[in-house]
């Protein structure tokens, strides 16, 4: 099996290991090479780095000044096209979402792009092979199994996995590993659907939303709580 | 913290080591001396990542970072858990006298095994009557057609029952004295090989210690090690090897320590100061900390002397265990006196630190055997001149 792991470098923060990390789960037990993928400025190539000091087989890195401020339908658009250069793909892997841009939306799109069926939130792989897989989709009540063909694309929550540990071995091959770089033109994307001319999301403000505060539980028999709640209600000016 | 002019991949090793003793280890540590079971599932994590390859050869599967990147790792899993370093040590304990001493099929059946971690090693030397006068040693093993009956007990076995592979000490020729010694590769689950008693300890709790019993214990020639007679020569070389990993240990132990008390010392409020803000309490500290800095040059000096094939490794190696030794005893106890009674308590980990640290004055040769050994060089050295 062919698994691509798509992940996003992320300044400053410890989550990006996550993205990298979520091959382990399929891995175990299953015959497979691991490529892990990332668009990305040439720095990026550090997080490739670590995801080699994990164990994964291959790595990529595209990156050119033409793909700089893609929106995510543009780098949907290139990550699929760089995708397809990789070549035979059974499973692709991505976060659910980057803890920058919080956006949600690249893995669902390269699916798309790719013309596979794709599942978000993935918090469990029950089981993978036989040209299908069984997942857990993540709901705010509990989960969903949902069984679809491969080729796939699955969205993957923190919960799906402990990052496992970096090995000595992995990380002297990342210290040498030549991490090969591919430009726009390598993947074959069109000069005017990426970057910000092939970008039409235009972003106004960035804000952070107002916390929301705890809330208050009221509990006990339903009909007691049911009249406290009234009461308050009442007291509040809603009713 | 001073670089030691390690190389990158040495580098590598001490970060690696130490992240997981941070961050696997360090939450364990107070279940596994509390529970006093073998630490399986920090075994396996630090097989995934490799640790057990560190000393072997690479032909042998292993990473050829020698006696020094051995060291690191344990200096790093010994600042967190001192128990769970020893059992990590004694398989390389009992691996060591195979790649001195094994010849080529042995070191190519055990040596990968070792170096994945698949399985574990133990050396086994003392017995009851057997302790810093190996001689006095009563295990035996008689030539019989293809091979060797082995009979006897061997005592405080680290690792015993736990690991799959023991290099064994016996009596060949109770004539020949020091050159009636052979030793033997003798694995678990072999017919006549069973587990005595598991000891309940003052420290290293996690750590097995055991008793081997052999009971007419056929052992085919190909698992002799070395010559008939050379028993104690693979000993004591041996020793010179692992103690630097000893000194390791106690500069590990004495870090951990001294890292809780200085943290302690600048919250804890006395007379409506921080007690870090009292001379006698920064004097400790200082000293503490300058004794540690000195006996980690010297481990690094020996581990470094030791792994470029010096012959006279002996001296250097056993003051490389002695002195760290003696300073992690030191330093363990005055980080519980900086804490005072908290240090006490079994809710802060310097009460177990210095539990542990015991244990390093007392094994792999006790200290005044340590200064035995450094004298008894030192008065050669000076005859030879
Ligand atoms: C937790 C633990 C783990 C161990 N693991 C192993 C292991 O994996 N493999 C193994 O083979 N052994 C192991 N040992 C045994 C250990 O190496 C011995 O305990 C050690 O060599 C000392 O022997 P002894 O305890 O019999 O003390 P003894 O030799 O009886 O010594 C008692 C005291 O007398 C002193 N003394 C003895 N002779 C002299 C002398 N000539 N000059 C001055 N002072 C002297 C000693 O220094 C000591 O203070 C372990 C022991 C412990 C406690």
């Amino acid at each position: 099996m062919n698994i691509v792991v798509c992940i996003k470098q992320v300044p400053g923060t410890a989550e990006v290991r996550i993205h990298s990390e979520t091959h382990t789960l399929i891995r175990d037990g299953v015959e497979s090479m691991v490529t892990v993928f990332t668009m990305g400025p040439p720095q990026a190539e550090a997080a490739l780095r670590e995801a080699v000091s994990y164990g994964v087989d291959e790595v990529v890195l595209v990156s050119d000044r033409a793909l700089v401020g893609s929106d995510t339908l543009a780098t949907a658009y290139a990550i699929a096209k760089g995708i397809a250069k990789i070549g035979a793909y059974d499973l692709i892997l991505c976060g659910k979402q980057a803890i920058d841009g919080d956006t949600a939306q690249v893995g669902p799109e390269v699916a798309e792009r790719l013309g596979i069926p794709f599942v978000a939130w993935v918090r469990k792989v029950e089981e993978v092979g036989d040209g299908k897989i069984r997942v857990q989709r993540m709901m705010d009540d509990g989960y969903e199994v949902i069984e679809m063909p491969l080729p796939a694309l699955i969205t993957v929550v923190k919960e799906i996995n402990e990052p496992r540990l970096a090995s000595l071995k992995g990380k002297l091959r990342a210290k040498k590993l030549e991490i090969p770089m591919w430009s726009a033109e390598d993947i074959g994307v069109e000069e005017d659907q990426v970057g910000l001319k092939g970008s039409p999301t235009q972003v106004m403000r960035i804000f952070s939303p107002e916390p929301r505060g705890a809330g208050e539980r009221l509990e006990g028999e339903a009909e007691e709580v049911a009249q406290r709640l009234a009461e308050r209600l009442k007291v509040m000016g809603f009713v | 913290m001073a670089q030691h002019f390690l190389t990158e991949e040495q580098e590598m090793i001490r970060d690696l080591a130490r992240q997981i003793a941070q961050e696997k280890i360090v939450p364990m540590r107070a279940e596994l001396d509390e529970q006093e079971e073998f630490p399986w599932e920090i075994m396996k994590l630090l097989a995934e990542s490799d640790l057990f390859r560190i000393w072997i050869p690479e032909e042998y599967g292993g990473l050829g970072e020698g006696i020094f990147g051995l060291c690191l790792a344990m200096e790093e899993l010994s600042r967190a858990c001192a128990g769970v370093a020893v059992s990590y040590a004694g398989s390389a304990l009992g691996g060591t006298p195979i790649l001195l001493y094994g010849t080529e099929e042995q070191k190519q059946k055990y040596l990968p095994q070792l170096a994945s971690g698949e399985r574990l090693g133990a050396f086994a030397l003392t017995e009851a009557n057997a302790g810093s006068d190996v001689a006095g040693m009563q295990a035996t093993a008689r030539k019989v057609d293809d091979g060797y009956v082995l009979n006897g007990t061997k005592q405080w076995i680290t690792n015993g029952g736990e690991a799959e592979i023991y290099t064994v000490f016996t009596i060949t020729d109770r004539n020949r004295g020091a050159r009636g010694s052979t030793a033997f590769i003798m694995e678990k689950g072999m017919e006549g090989f069973s587990f005595g008693k598991k000891e309940k300890k003052l420290g290293i709790r996690t750590s097995s210690t055991r008793e081997l019993v052999f009971q007419d214990c056929f052992v085919p020639t190909a698992q002799r090690l070395g010559r008939e007679g050379m028993g104690f020569i693979v000993a004591m070389k041996t020793f010179d090897q692992s103690r630097p990993g000893i000194g390791a240990q106690s500069v590990g132990i004495a870090q951990g320590a001294l890292d809780e008390a200085i943290q302690f010392a600048r919250e804890r409020h006395q007379f409506g100061k921080t007690i870090s803000s009292f001379q006698a309490v920064q004097h400790m500290l200082a000293d503490m900390a300058t004794e540690i800095e000195a006996a980690r040059a010297l481990v690094y000096y020996a581990a470094r002397l030791v792994d470029s094939g010096d012959r006279s490794a002996s001296k250097i190696a056993a003051m490389a265990k002695v002195f760290p030794s003696d300073m992690a005893m030191r330093v363990t106890t005055n980080a519980v006196q900086i804490m005072g009674g908290s240090g006490y308590m079994r809710e802060y980990p310097v009460e177990k630190m210095m539990r542990d640290a015991k244990i390093t004055q007392i094994y792999e040769g006790t200290n005044q055997i340590m200064r035995n050994v450094i004298a008894g060089n030192l008065i050669k050295e000076a005859a030879a001149l």
